[in-house]
């Protein structure tokens, strides 16, 4: 019985590309530790000022805890507007990027390169740039949230769309349905419950992000940050970050609840 | 009436689908389709409302040619032939009743179907469909909790809301236990019966075609081999056309069998 089979069997592929693969990543992993210089042992060296800085963050100031109420809800303002202004203007692009929705390479794909353009710049270097243009307040702040939402919103929403069950599709083309009508009785129903998550999760980072937005002067609870840090005043530094904290866990709290029943 | 004029599918692979199909279909006739895997009876019947496209020859209906036809037109030779899939193919997130309706979009404006603004008269369409198959108890309830031969009787009543002349069922019953089968057979028999619907069903089993048929049409290798009332689709005619063809299947092994 245990003998070699007699019939052709397969030779058992090489190993060789594994090995190579992990050799390539613990390779790029230490050029990486050496040239910027890292070193865990300053971690340790520096505890003193790190010490320093947290004995001084408290007692927190909660004086000044009223005094923030205003800047932190005009940074949910700003995320709540540039979510939603931003889901808006994912639709039509979610539906040219989704290669089972749009069918034509030619449009799909600079689509998809548009999209991609837009992810790689980060919300901050955006929000400067409206700065630049707008001049301080909410409203660069809000169109750097805008732009960052489409381009979180429509990547997860037209990934997941390629996903969906096709069946429903082949029907309503069956029926004689237009293309309109074909995505609004195939793919909206399926889609739905991915977008409206898709645009909460959205929101959670937008929180976060636009509370570092006034950072460069776009509005929010960032610029009284920026303006504390300066005065190195920890005691009103320490409450702002503990109001950031309480909120942006009560929001992703909510969020989370509210995906669970959609997904 | 649904007539195909020499029609030929070739894959761009190069592999035949088709090969030089003539048949005619009269009104009202109940027309199973039998064959091994990849015969190319999906192929002959999505060729009728165009799922799928054919290479040569044409194919009419009612004396009209869907082959030469597009765009607005196209969708209304689509919107007179019902379509029964083998899995269901209903939005499962959408209710039953709408999933029944989604039939009835072909009649009206794109702007009243994309709000859901049916008329009253094809809602109450859609629920007689429903009754039509015993099932309109479940209306309101999400599609996705159905069973599986549940599920196929709401895609029988959406064609039968879409007031189709033609049912087409691709392998309706292949995923469903014997007895949701003779369910959902008898319901398409009844249609086809009470309401002169033409039928074209794709069935594996030769035993459940004689069951329902009035007329069986053999397909191999992309080729019309047999076409005849059920009387005449004996065992022993079948043993005929298959049984050479599955004993070199057995020869050859696996790991040639089964190409689309």
């Amino acid at each position: 019985m245990n003998q070699t089979p007699k019939k052709m069997v397969p030779k058992a592929p090489s190993k060789l590309k594994h090995y190579l693969t992990g050799i390539i990543v613990l390779a790029l992993l230490a050029w990486s530790y050496w040239r910027s210089e890292a070193s865990i042992v300053d971690l340790f060296t520096n505890r003193d000022q790190m010490a320093t800085i947290i004995v001084e963050m408290f007692p927190p100031d909660w004086g000044y805890f009223l005094e923030i109420i205003d800047p932190m809800l005009e940074t949910i303002r700003m995320a709540v507007i540039g979510t939603t202004f931003g889901a808006i203007i994912a639709v039509p692009i979610i539906l040219l990027c989704a290669n089972n929705v749009n069918r034509i390479p030619w449009i799909s794909y600079p689509a998809r390169f548009v999209l991609n353009l837009i992810r790689t710049v980060p919300e901050l270097l955006l929000a400067a740039v409206f700065v630049a243009i707008f001049g301080l307040g909410m409203i660069p702040g809000i169109f750097a949230l805008t732009i960052f939402s489409v381009g979180i919103i429509a990547k997860l929403t037209y990934e997941s769309i390629e996903g969906i069950d096709k069946g429903p599709m082949e029907a309503m083309t069956a029926v004689g349905a237009n293309k309109v009508q074909w995505i609004t009785f195939s793919i909206i129903p399926q889609a739905a419950a991915y977008f409206v998550s898709y645009v909460l999760y959205t929101f959670e980072v937008n929180i976060r992000a636009a509370a570092i937005l006034g950072l460069v002067g776009a509005g929010g609870i960032g610029l009284l940050f920026d303006s504390n840090l300066g005065f190195f005043n920890y005691p009103n530094v320490n409450t702002l970050v503990f109001a950031t904290l309480i909120v942006v866990v009560i929001i992703d709290f909510i969020s989370n609840k509210l995906r669970e029943k959609l997904l | 009436m649904i007539e195909f004029r020499n029609v030929s599918k070739t894959y761009p692979n190069g592999v035949k689908g088709l090969k030089n199909i003539n048949l005619t279909i009269e009104k009202g006739e109940f027309i199973v389709i039998v064959g091994l895997s990849g015969a190319g009876k999906s192929t002959l019947l999505r060729s009728i409302n165009r799922l799928h496209e054919i290479s040569e020859g044409e194919i009419l209906i009612d004396n009209k040619s869907i082959t030469a036809a597009k765009g607005k037109s196209l969708r209304m030779f689509r919107r007179d032939i019902g379509m029964i899939f083998q899995n269901f193919n209903l939005v499962k997130r959408s209710t039953v009743l709408r999933n029944v309706l989604s039939g009835r979009v072909a009649y009206h404006s794109t702007l009243r179907t994309v709000f859901g603004l049916f008329p009253k008269e094809d809602v109450n369409l859609a629920l007689n469909a429903l009754d039509r198959v015993n099932i309109v108890d479940k209306a309101y309830t999400r599609s996705d909790q159905l069973s599986g031969g549940q599920q196929q009787r709401v895609s029988i009543a959406r064609a039968l809301a879409q007031e189709a002349k033609i049912i087409l069922a691709d392998e309706p019953v292949a995923s469903l236990d014997p007895l949701t089968t003779k369910q959902v057979m008898d319901d398409l028999k009844k249609i086809n019966q009470e309401l002169g619907i033409t039928t074209v069903v794709n069935l594996h089993f030769i035993d459940i075609a004689r069951q329902y048929a009035t007329r069986i049409i053999g397909l191999n290798a992309g080729e019309v081999v047999f076409d005849g009332p059920v009387e005449e689709a004996t065992d022993e005619k079948f043993q005929e056309i298959y049984g050479q063809q599955l004993e070199k299947e057995q020869q050859r092994g696996p790991v040639g069998a089964g190409a689309e």
